[in-house]
Order: C-alpha cells, then sequence, then structure tokens
C-alpha cells in the first residue's frame, strides 16, 4: 500500500476512533475535528518520507491529540463561544478507554433531544469522517443547508451540555434504540441511495457495518444490536450483484446468486437465528432480526423460484404485528404476490393504494405495474409503470424502471 | 453543574375543566423526590391575567414617561400556555431531562431550556 493509500484507508477505518480521543483532550467538538483533520495532513507528508507506520491508528491519535493538547494549553479560555462539552473521568477499571470514548461519540451524536436528520449527519461526519458535501448529496438536500443543521446541533450539544458519555443502564435501552435507528437509516440511505447516479453509497453502507460492530462488540447479549448487525451483513452481501457492470439495477430474480458473500451471509444468518431462537413470548424479536430474518431467507434460497416466499410472507405478519408500517406493509404484498400469484399480489397491494405516506412511493407503482403485466394487463401496466418512473428519484432505479418497459 | 429551567406548558381550558384535587400532592411529592437539584420554581396564575409591556427598557436612564405600552393578554397567545417553572442545578442534560420527565404535567407538556451562566 503507498502511504497516500495508507491515509486514505485510515480515514475510512479510524476517523471516528481518531477523533473521539481527541474530543476527550479539546471537550469541543470542532476544535477536535480541526485537530484531527491537521493530523491526517501531517501523515501525508510523514508517512511519504518515514513510511507507513505499523498501527496507522496508534500513529494519528498520538497526533491529534497532541495538536488538541497543544490547543488547549494556549486557548484563551474567557474568550471561547461555546461551553466545554461535559465528560466523565475515565472510569480507572475500564478495560477499553478507547473503545469507551468511541462509544461516548457514538451516543452523543444519537441523542434523542437533537433532531433526527441532525444525529443522522453528525454520526456520518463525526463518526465517519465524511465531508458535509457528501451528506448533503446522499439526503438530497443542499450543501448550506446540511451545514447548518451541523452547527446548530453542535451548538446544542455544547449549550444544552448533552453529555460526551456512554449512558447508564436506566437511560440505555431508549438511548441505545435511538442509535440503532440512525444506523439503520444509514444502512438504508446507503443501500439505495434516494438520488444520484450510484445504487449504492458504499461509504455509507461501510459506516453501518462499522457502527453495528462497534455496538456489538459493546453489547453482546442485546438482541436488537445483534438483529441490526445481522440485518446489515445480509444486505450488504448482496452488494456486487444489485448493480450490473454498466450500473444498472439487477433484480433479485437475475442476480447471480454464486457473487453473494459466503461468509458474511453465514455470519449474519446465524446472528439472526440465534436472535430469533431466544425470542418468545413476552420477549419479542427485535424489527432489525425481523428484516435479517426474511433477507436471511432470501440468502439461504439457492434460486429466486426456491425462495420460501410463505415463510416470508410470515414473517413480514409477525413484523406487523409489532409495528405497522406502510412500506412493510408494500413489501408484504409483494411477498405474497410470489407466495400465491400475482392475482393475490394485487389484491394485497389495494388496499395501500389509499396510503398517503405511499402516495408517493414509486415501488407501489413498481409493484403494481409488475403484477398486471404478468396478469397480461398490458394497457394498466403500462400506466402504473410510468407512474413509478415519475416517482423515482434514483437514476439507476429510473434506468431499470424505464428499461422495463420497454421490454 | 448547570441551570436549565423547567417549562410547564397547560393546556389551560382543560385544566380549569378538570382539575384533579391530588395535583398538588404529586407537585410536592416531586418536589420531595428531585430536592437536590430544585433551586426555585412557582405556579403561575392563568393567562388571563397576563399583562403585555410592549416597548419596554426603551427609555434612557429609567426616565419618567416611557414609550411602553401596556396591554391585557399574555405576550404570545397560545393554546397551551406556560402554567408554572421549575428551576434546577443539575451537571448536564441527562440529568436535567432525567427531573423533567418526572414534572407532573397531566394537562400539557415541559419544555427543558439551558441558562447560560453570568460571568
Amino acid at each position: 500500500m503507498t502511504p497516500d493509500d495508507a491515509v486514505a484507508d485510515a480515514h475510512r477505518r479510524e476517523w471516528g476512533p481518531v477523533l473521539a480521543a481527541t474530543v476527550r483532550v479539546t471537550r469541543d467538538l470542532d476544535t477536535a475535528e480541526e485537530c484531527v483533520q491537521e493530523a491526517y495532513a501531517q501523515a501525508l507528508e510523514a508517512w511519504r518520507t518515514d513510511g507507513v507506520p505499523r498501527s496507522p491508528g496508534a500513529w494519528l491519535t498520538t497526533a491529534a491529540r497532541r495538536r488538541a493538547l497543544d490547543r488547549v494549553r494556549h486557548a484563551d479560555v474567557a474568550a471561547r463561544a461555546l461551553p466545554l462539552l461535559v465528560t466523565d473521568e475515565a472510569a480507572p477499571d475500564d478495560p477499553e478507554p478507547d473503545r469507551t470514548d468511541l462509544l461516548a461519540l457514538v451516543f452523543t451524536c444519537c441523542h434523542p433531544a437533537l433532531a433526527e436528520p441532525a444525529r443522522v449527519a453528525l454520526t456520518l461526519r463525526l463518526l465517519g469522517g465524511l465531508t458535509t458535501f457528501q451528506i448533503a448529496k446522499a439526503f438530497l438536500v443542499p450543501e448550506p443547508t446540511m451545514a447548518a443543521r451541523i452547527t446548530r446541533a453542535k451548538k446544542k450539544i455544547a449549550t444544552a451540555r448533552v453529555p460526551y458519555r456512554v449512558p447508564g443502564p436506566a437511560e440505555l435501552p431508549e438511548r441505545l434504540d435511538a442509535v440503532l435507528t440512525v444506523v439503520h437509516l444509514v444502512l438504508t440511505t446507503g443501500h439505495t441511495a434516494p438520488d444520484g447516479e450510484h445504487l449504492v453509497r458504499r461509504d455509507l453502507v461501510d459506516r453501518a457495518l462499522d457502527l453495528a460492530r462497534l455496538l456489538r462488540a459493546r453489547f453482546p447479549d442485546d438482541g436488537a444490536v445483534a438483529g441490526l448487525l445481522a440485518l446489515v451483513l445480509l444486505t450488504d452481501a448482496r452488494r456486487a450483484t444489485r448493480v450490473g457492470a454498466d450500473g444498472s439495477l439487477t433484480r433479485l430474480a437475475d442476480q447471480d446468486r454464486s457473487r453473494w458473500d459466503a461468509p458474511m451471509i453465514a455470519e449474519g444468518t446465524t446472528l439472526a437465528k440465534e436472535v430469533l431462537l431466544r425470542s418468545g413470548p413476552g420477549r419479542p424479536a427485535s424489527r432489525y432480526a425481523l428484516l435479517a430474518a426474511i433477507a436471511a431467507v432470501h440468502c439461504e434460497a439457492p434460486t429466486f423460484a426456491d425462495t420460501d416466499w410463505a415463510e416470508i410472507v410470515g414473517l413480514y405478519d409477525v413484523l406487523l404485528a409489532g409495528r405497522p408500517d406502510p412500506v412493510v406493509a408494500l413489501n408484504r404484498a409483494v411477498a405474497v404476490g410470489f407466495a400465491d400469484g400475482p392475482a393475490a399480489g394485487l389484491e394485497a397491494l389495494r388496499p395501500l393504494e389509499a396510503e398517503p405516506r405511499l402516495a408517493s412511493y414509486h415501488y407501489l407503482a413498481a409493484a403494481r405495474a409488475e403484477f398486471l403485466r404478468l396478469l397480461g394487463h398490458d394497457d394498466e401496466a403500462a400506466l402504473a409503470g410510468s407512474e413509478a418512473l415519475l416517482l423515482a428519484g434514483n437514476a439507476v432505479e429510473r434506468t431499470f424502471l424505464q428499461d422495463r418497459d420497454e421490454r | 453543574m448547570a441551570g436549565y429551567l423547567i417549562l410547564l406548558y397547560v393546556d389551560e381550558a382543560a385544566y380549569a375543566a378538570d382539575k384533579p384535587d391530588d395535583l398538588m400532592d404529586a407537585h410536592l411529592k416531586f418536589q420531595a423526590a428531585h430536592g437536590d437539584a430544585l433551586r426555585g420554581g412557582a405556579q403561575l396564575a392563568p393567562s388571563a391575567t397576563a399583562t403585555a409591556v410592549r416597548g419596554a427598557g426603551t427609555t434612557p436612564d429609567y426616565a419618567a414617561g416611557t414609550d411602553a405600552e401596556v396591554t391585557d393578554g399574555p405576550y404570545v397567545e397560545t393554546k397551551e400556555a406556560l402554567g408554572g417553572y421549575y428551576l434546577i442545578d443539575v451537571p448536564d442534560l441527562d440529568a436535567a431531562l432525567a427531573v423533567a420527565r418526572d414534572v407532573p404535567a397531566a394537562f400539557g407538556g415541559i419544555e427543558v431550556r439551558p441558562l447560560i451562566p453570568m460571568s
């Protein structure tokens, strides 16, 4: 690996941990970010001349913390615009102080006192090292809007004294739930980028995987955490086949299953099964575990035709019993169509057409078009197809729907 | 430590129609439970008793005969009016929210606002 590649690689892997350790010194997010940026710039110079260090993360942490200590020593405390972050003393018996710092940063970014879009943006920026431009692009927001959102959130963290801390047992369930929501949103946004020319945003999916693994390591007994990690793995395992060589969308039915990532599928499936086995009456499986189980059924089917659609419909039923959700209901209706035929699928879609949250969602029209086509109602299918085309925001998905209409 | 103001917003119509007898007890119980954090608090008389003063503080040196205009009613008309407050002193927002969660607020909701320290 060339020194420049090593810096890029470390940027992708180590940004969050380096920043988290630096925040502990500066107790200010902006100053910490500046110090980390400078450390990466310093690495670019130093590694070209001295070679890549054995532990790039430790090198960067040392460099960033040294700069931070320098600034703290010289800072004019009275001139500070914002109060310092509330941090606890590092616990002397903490076996993994670095991971604790990293998790403190996660919980601070995902604090429920921040608006949800701000939580996602802060997480990607502070933990993932994404630029404001990249985050704005992923969420279809103008860059100045995203910059203002991030600035406002940082200001609130300091002024309202959102603590830099892993919450205690009393608060943990609710706070962990907020973190999982953010990670799931990062995954779904990355998996089907709502706009832009690429269907999958690698940077987002990679970050979701890192975060899910981090949470799993710290909370190994939490079923929702395990379920989410399984979901990320089973979603990402199919990455290579979702988009063809020309960037066009490949349907699940047409994907080359031999190119799915077998180790990821094995890990995800084992996890999902473990969580579902532990659930039972009075201990319902988390939403993520059920979504992971659905993904596992797809992954384990040797061909599309062999998919156990009845099992998938059953899992969607359990999901909907836990929490009604029109998008989940739509996916269930599509599964019904594959399990019991297109007429049954159309019938299952019908009640969803009045659902306001699905009115502008192109998958509903696309599913209707598909079932109508299979039933031979070509004119109605074409109409539904052009509706889907009109609503689709992602260029790859648009091209896919267009190609299908022309066939 | 840091100061926070816990604002109690109240649907006054609902409160007037169905004021429970045990509300004061609930507040006393809350105050006893969070005595360490509490620095002050009060119930406000209904917003119908409020008087707005617009243009206040614009007269130099507190000279007599100001331009301020006095009108009947609250400064901002809202369905849920400010009905009371608690002032607390706690280490951080999580601690403030833990206190706020326990405030009896059957007729509305709670807003937690950090105070800017006087320097």
